[in-house]
């Protein structure tokens, strides 16, 4: 016996204790598919036959069972559901989950039960109890018992030979087409346009002639439904739509309109109105054959497909991830009318729920139904019905390239009952969705899917710490797109009274397989993310922010000017520059996302500088000169002074290396921008060009700022299989340091560069030996000091570098790739939450 | 860190006697858990005797060792702190108890002495000083440290050079100072616990319980932990009142804790009326709220939510939750939070509050917390405190344009808090009632005030 089931559905096997039930399921499906009263009864009572445990057992079954349903796996329920109360609480469950109850009943003779309990000593319960179950499944098995508690597919076993011969088959649901990997054209809601769906189609590149579609090589035209009502031709329509379904050329799903059309047709009751009556006085001039093929077809249509892989999705009103790919009633109410409130509105017409505005599932929806003038895509749903019938136009949706394709309507053709939806003013739907965050979205422990280095967890302690700075302190979360992430320094140096040189970092990439670095001058004052959009329009269009047309804000996030006006001079100045030098032309975008240094430090470090930096450096020279004056003057103490006198001379030292990077600021002309990343732009995240294009970009923009606000950063491009080449960069970071300067940062060519093993860092520093004083301590260069100093583990510091390398660059190709704010902000919250994990802050 | 002492009594090299440290010969450094003390002299005559205390303090060992400062640039190896009182102790401890062998009267005699400490950090600056040592009898000379000679403008360092002078005996003013470094220091190297009690009372008999700034030497000396503090001050002077919270997070400028507890009423007063038995404390803090929540039977359900872990801590051992039986503990619930994030946890109440949370939010941030508060919690009463900025200039200490907390990101006039209601109201459907609350001037208004939103269409 040959028994079919649906790939999705819940197999509930019936049956008396002894009946098999349990080898049967073993014999026809995965253990993990199996839920067993039994197992469940040993889960939670260490006796699988304890009656008492039963209600416990079977709760713990049902938690699994729904998870499983939820998850969309085939699941078989082996107990011995004789009680119809019972198996009406699975069906229930299925349906909940919108999955096809099936029924097995092992209907065997009850001397065999018997027979096979007396053989296991576990069970020694009453005769009776296996004579109530054999009666209990043969009453449920009379007439079509089962089926009217709504098992969709029943099958009955009446002897051990015909379990024997049973093979089982799994069939595939109707609305799966995963296999199906497109490309596709999704053509929206037609509603008997002939004139404008040929037009389109032929936009398309689909050779027609007469009925006859062919379309270009390897496409597949997928209609959303609604091909019927209101138009000019809906008998056309159909038989061109018909024709290449039949053609294998088109997919089609029903809309609401065929529905009742079909049911119209068929002789059914319904209320003629919304168009019916013209697609029912055009068929009447067909053939009744072509009215009944008609009907054949629209009911033949199945409610949605799951195309691609699950990647894409297409049903006439839409579908809610926890409906896709699923059977029921329900599912195909709402692929046909979507899901309404229960209210009017003013026009009549039901109130229709967003649900696009919760949708969360992976897959793309593209759907129909509701005529909109402008397609806009929200959560990874776009409705095209644009209206054609009512005199917008007819659009089709082109996948996977994501691009749109409509012709506009030759005329109106119907008048809407209520005007079709303005485009909103200000923002689109997605924008203002974006408006407000979800907090599920960011707290607890989460994992991060990355392109560059796979699944990065974040503890939910760190986001805890995470959550309080982003609420507290971080700008508008539509701008902050971008967070950097945190750079190691170089391998610890043994030579003497040094911590860091270059040599170790041309080492680090040597030794990765990297052939050319660069290093880069390193900028002492603050981190500085600037978003800039080219105009307040580019701001609001791109960004969903209005009134305000670029931010600078710190590496956590924060508004780095307290004093707005100076921001706006600053964007200002940076704006101009970027257009004099074509910038927005040459890179064919409104905007930019600029990773940047911002100087002098004493502009954002003002609080540091005179509550921890200055006081120390006036408490050291105060003291060890004092010091050192009274040793001067006394006996027996010549080895003392020797040492307070050094350890002064350090305290000078460091108190000029913080005060270079200290000047005051008075006006927008006292700072220094210097920008090192170009990041982003218009469909672009630049980590695929190397940092020579990234330096050389900039120089451009920095060029066209004559006031020279705009700072260019020095560099030096080093091949590591040169000797010479290596020696000139150790003596290029000598005179950078000895000028004052903080160091450098040493890059491997390429923005992403992989070594042997995964990901190498992609920046470390190279920090000054008096820079270093600020870092740790005015006296550290001292012997004594420098020796013990010197062990300091790195491997942490990298690790989290590199996460937050990866979290951050995702952030934006989300963010580029014009997903939801919810999912760049998921990144981006993340580096500030890796930020709070503990490492020496040294480092 | 240096101590110089120094005395003009003939002959003044006794003070070797004193300090039991001979002036004619090199001194053997102490090695101490920190570094290295040394004691040496400058001027030795019959006249004038100068011995100093010289720390070497070890910079990476302190970071390195327990880790108590976290950072390498700190200022432990020069000011003088506590450090400088365990080398005292330590190093020149017969000069310390007044015990001498050589000179046992000397000890007991009272002598000129001048004492000059390098780099005391004095975060009450010389009023402080003064307000410590001239009590006892001290003259003061303190010269403060500019910050950095280069940068005037940023003024002056909490550290100050300072001399001494007094006729005393030599044990009676190293006591003193044994005392009050670290208390000017305001901080400690090592834990501090009921011995440091015990050892306060020892050092400071006959002396702290009559000084005028005996609470604050106490609460410095003891870090700032309110128990040993009490425990102290009662061992002191036992019929001495207890001392008040130290730690509490209300604005300096509010006078009395009286507006908070008026605001706190008035919010109670009207969940009251309201009828809403399920209510959210929306930015609760230390649940000050919602301990008068949890008094009134009329609140079932009780949730604080605050973005602050800590805050939700301290709410949580405040309010005893830990403590109370299981079915008053589950009437309330902590849940970090924010209100620019939509959460679910919070939607379905009949009541919020939101006392003093509004100004701690960005002006550019409060389009979001409209939206999750009225479009998404949409509890029928919203309750919404926030300062009023015309009210500030009735405070004295205020500078003028100044607001009342560092972390208020703006304070309203009262039209500009009416307007605001008014437009949130409008665009989420709710109708407004805004009052004042708290001391009320006929000119500027009260001190807060208040709007209560009700969702249109609510009867009750």
């Amino acid at each position: 016996m040959n028994i079919a089931i649906p790939e999705l559905s819940l197999v509930v096997l019936i049956g008396s204790s002894g009946s098999g039930k349990s080898s049967f399921a073993k014999t026809h499906f995965k253990p993990t598919e199996i839920l067993s009263s039994d197992f469940f009864r040993g889960l939670v009572a260490d006796d699988e036959n304890s009656q008492s445990a039963t209600p416990d057992a079977f709760e713990a079954l049902y938690f699994i069972l729904e998870k499983r349903l939820k998850a969309g796996l085939l699941t078989v329920i082996d107990a011995t559901n004789v009680r119809s109360e019972d198996r009406k609480k699975l069906v229930a469950t299925a349906r909940a989950f919108h999955v096809l109850p099936v029924a097995i009943v092992l209907d065997m003779p009850e001397r065999l039960c018997l027979e096979r309990n007396a053989s296991r000593p576990d069970r020694q319960f009453g005769a009776h109890v296996v004579r109530g179950h054999v009666s209990a499944v043969q009453r449920s098995v009379r007439g079509r018992h089962l089926e009217r508690e709504g098992f969709r597919h029943v099958f009955v076993l009446r002897s051990p030979e015909e379990v024997a011969t049973v093979t089982l088959e799994r069939t595939r649901l109707w609305n799966n087409l995963r296999h199906l990997r497109g490309p596709f054209d999704i053509i929206g809601d037609v509603h008997g346009c002939i004139d404008e769906l040929r037009g389109l189609l032929e936009q398309l590149g689909y050779g027609l002639s007469n009925d006859l579609v062919t379309p270009p090589a390897g496409r597949t035209a997928v209609f959303v439904g609604d091909l019927v009502d209101r138009g000019p031709d809906t008998p056309a329509v159909l038989r061109l739509v018909m024709g290449m379904v039949a053609a294998g050329t088109a997919l089609c799903v029903p809309g609401n309109h065929d529905v009742k059309l079909m049911r119209a047709l068929g002789g059914k009751q319904v209320s003629v109105a919304h168009g019916l009556a013209q697609s029912l006085e055009q068929l009447a001039l067909e053939t009744p054959e072509f009215r009944s093929d008609v009907i054949k077809f629209v009911d033949g249509l199945v409610s949605h497909y799951v195309l691609d892989d699950g990647q894409l999705v297409v049903a006439h009103a839409g579908m809610k991830a926890a409906l896709q790919g699923r059977g029921s009633g329900v599912v195909r109410e709402f692929a046909l009318y979507g899901e309404t409130t229960g209210e009017t509105d003013e026009y009549g017409l039901p109130v229709r729920a967003n649900w696009a505005a919760e949708y969360r599932g992976s897959a793309m929806v593209v759907y129909g139904h509701t005529p909109t003038l402008e397609p806009e895509w929200v959560n990874r749903t776009i409705c095209i019905d644009t209206g054609c019938v009512f005199g917008g136009k007819l659009t089709a949706l082109r996948y996977p390239e994501n691009a749109l394709v409509s012709v506009n309507a030759l005329r109106e053709y119907a008048v809407p009952s209520k005007p079709l939806q303005p485009v909103q003013e200000l923002l689109t739907q997605q924008q203002s969705l974006d408006d407000v965050l979800n907090l599920s979205d960011v707290i607890g422990k989460r994992i991060v899917e990355t392109r560059l280095r796979g699944r990065v967890t974040v503890r939910e302690e760190n986001a805890a710490a995470a959550l309080e700075v982003m609420a507290r302190f971080a700008v508008n979360p539509k701008w902050l797109v971008y967070l950097p992430p945190t750079m190691s320094p170089v391998e610890t140096s043994n030579m003497d009274g040094y911590l860091e040189r270059p040599e170790e970092a041309l080492s680090y990439y040597a030794a990765g397989g990297v052939e050319r670095v660069l290093l880069e001058e390193k900028h002492m004052g603050s981190r500085a993310v600037v978003v800039i959009a080219r105009d307040l329009e580019a701001a609001s269009e791109r960004f969903g922010v209005l009134d305000e047309s670029g931010i600078v804000y710190t590496r956590t996030g924060r508004r780095f000017f307290g004093d707005l006006s100076l921001e706006q001079q600053l964007l200002e100045r940076l704006r101009a520059a970027m257009t004099a030098s074509g910038f927005w032309e040459r890179l064919g975008t409104t905007w930019a996302v600029l990773d940047c240094e911002l100087m002098p430090w004493s502009a954002k470090a003002q609080s540091l500088l005179e509550g921890q930096y200055a006081p120390v450096g006036a408490a050291a020279q105060s003291a060890l000169s004092q010091a050192v004056a009274v040793l001067g003057q006394s006996h027996h103490v010549a080895e003392l002074l020797e040492r307070f006198e050094s350890r002064l001379a350090t305290v000078a030292a460091y108190r000029d290396a913080y005060a270079r990077y200290c000047w005051p600021v008075q006006s927008l002309e006292d700072y220094r921008l210097a920008p090192f990343h170009l990041l982003a732009t218009e469909g672009a995240v630049h980590s695929d060009k190397n940092h020579r294009w990234h330096l050389e970009e900039l120089a451009q923009i920095c060029a066209a700022d004559l006031r020279g606000v705009l700072f260019t950063t020095q560099q030096l491009e080093v091949d590591l299989s040169s000797e010479a080449s290596r020696s000139e960069a150790v003596r290029w970071w000598e005179a950078l340091t000895a000028r004052g300067g903080e160091g450098a940062v040493c890059k491997p060519l390429e923005f992403i560069s992989h070594g042997k093993r995964g990901l190498l860092q992609p920046a470390v520093k190279v920090r000054g030996r008096e820079y270093l004083r600020i870092i740790y301590g005015a006296e550290y260069t001292l012997p004594e000091h420098l020796v013990r100093l010197r062990s300091r583990g790195l491997s942490a510091k990298r690790s989290l570098a590199l996460r937050e390398f990866a979290v951050g660059m995702e952030g934006l190709e989300r963010f580029v790739r014009r997903e939801p704010l919810r999912r760049t902000h998921e990144a981006v919250f993340a580096v500030l939450a890796l930020e709070s994990e503990p490492v020496d802050s040294r480092l | 860190m240096l101590l110089t002492i120094t005395t003009t009594y003939q002959p003044a090299t006794d003070l070797g006697y004193l300090l039991h440290k001979n002036p004619a010969r090199a001194q053997p450094p102490t090695e101490l858990s920190f570094g290295q003390a040394h004691v040496f002299y400058s001027e030795v005559s019959a006249e004038r005797c100068s011995a100093h205390l010289l720390l070497d303090v070890d910079p990476v060992g302190l970071v390195r060792g327990h880790g108590q400062p976290q950072q390498y640039v700190n200022d432990r190896p020069y000011a003088a702190s506590s450090f400088l009182s365990v080398a005292l102790a330590r190093v020149l401890r017969e000069g310390l108890t007044g015990r001498s062998r050589e000179r046992p009267e000397l000890a007991n005699t009272l002598i000129p002495l001048e004492f000059q400490i390098a780099c005391v950090p004095s975060r009450g600056g010389e009023k402080l000083l003064r307000g410590l040592f001239e009590p006892l009898g001290y003259s003061v000379d303190a010269q403060s440290l500019e910050l950095d000679e280069r940068f005037p403008a940023w003024g002056d360092s909490p550290y100050f050079n300072l001399t001494l002078r007094i006729t005393a005996t030599l044990s009676s003013a190293l006591t003193h100072l044994y005392v009050l470094i670290p208390v000017l220091d305001d901080d400690k190297h090592y834990w501090v616990g009921e011995d440091e009690v015990q050892k306060l009372l020892r050092f400071g008999s006959g002396w702290l319980e009559t000084h005028p700034l005996r609470e604050e030497i106490a609460a410095r000396y003891l870090k700032h932990r309110r128990a040993l503090t009490r425990s102290l001050l009662a061992q002191l002077e036992p019929d001495l009142e207890s001392v008040d919270d130290v730690n509490e997070e209300i604005p300096v400028t509010e006078p009395a804790q009286s507006l908070h507890q008026q605001r706190l009423e008035t919010v109670l007063a009207e969940l009251r009326r309201s009828g809403a038995k399920r209510v959210l404390d929306l930015g609760c803090g230390e649940g000050k709220l919602l301990r008068l929540l949890m008094a009134d039977k009329q609140f079932e359900q009780i949730t604080g939510m605050d973005v602050s872990h800590r805050a939700l801590e301290f709410a949580e051992k405040r309010l005893k939750l830990a403590e109370l039986p299981e079915a008053r503990r589950a009437r309330v619930t902590l849940l970090q939070g924010s209100l620019t994030y939509r959460d679910v946890r919070l939607e379905g109440f009949d009541a919020a509050a939101l006392v003093e949370v509004i100004e701690h939010l960005e002006l550019y941030r409060l389009a979001a917390l409209e939206r999750t508060v009225f479009e998404f919690m949409r509890p029928r009463v919203v309750i919404v405190t926030t300062p009023n900025a015309e009210y500030n200039a009735q405070w004295q200490t205020l500078p003028a344009g100044a607001m009342r907390h560092s972390d208020h990101r703006f304070e309203w006039t009262r039209a500009e808090f009416t307007d605001w209601a008014k437009r949130v109201a409008s665009s989420f459907g709710y109708t407004v009632r805004v009052s004042g609350v708290g001391l009320e001037d006929a000119l500027v208004g009260a001190a807060s005030q208040m709007a209560v939103f009700t969702l249109v269409g609510d009867s009750a």
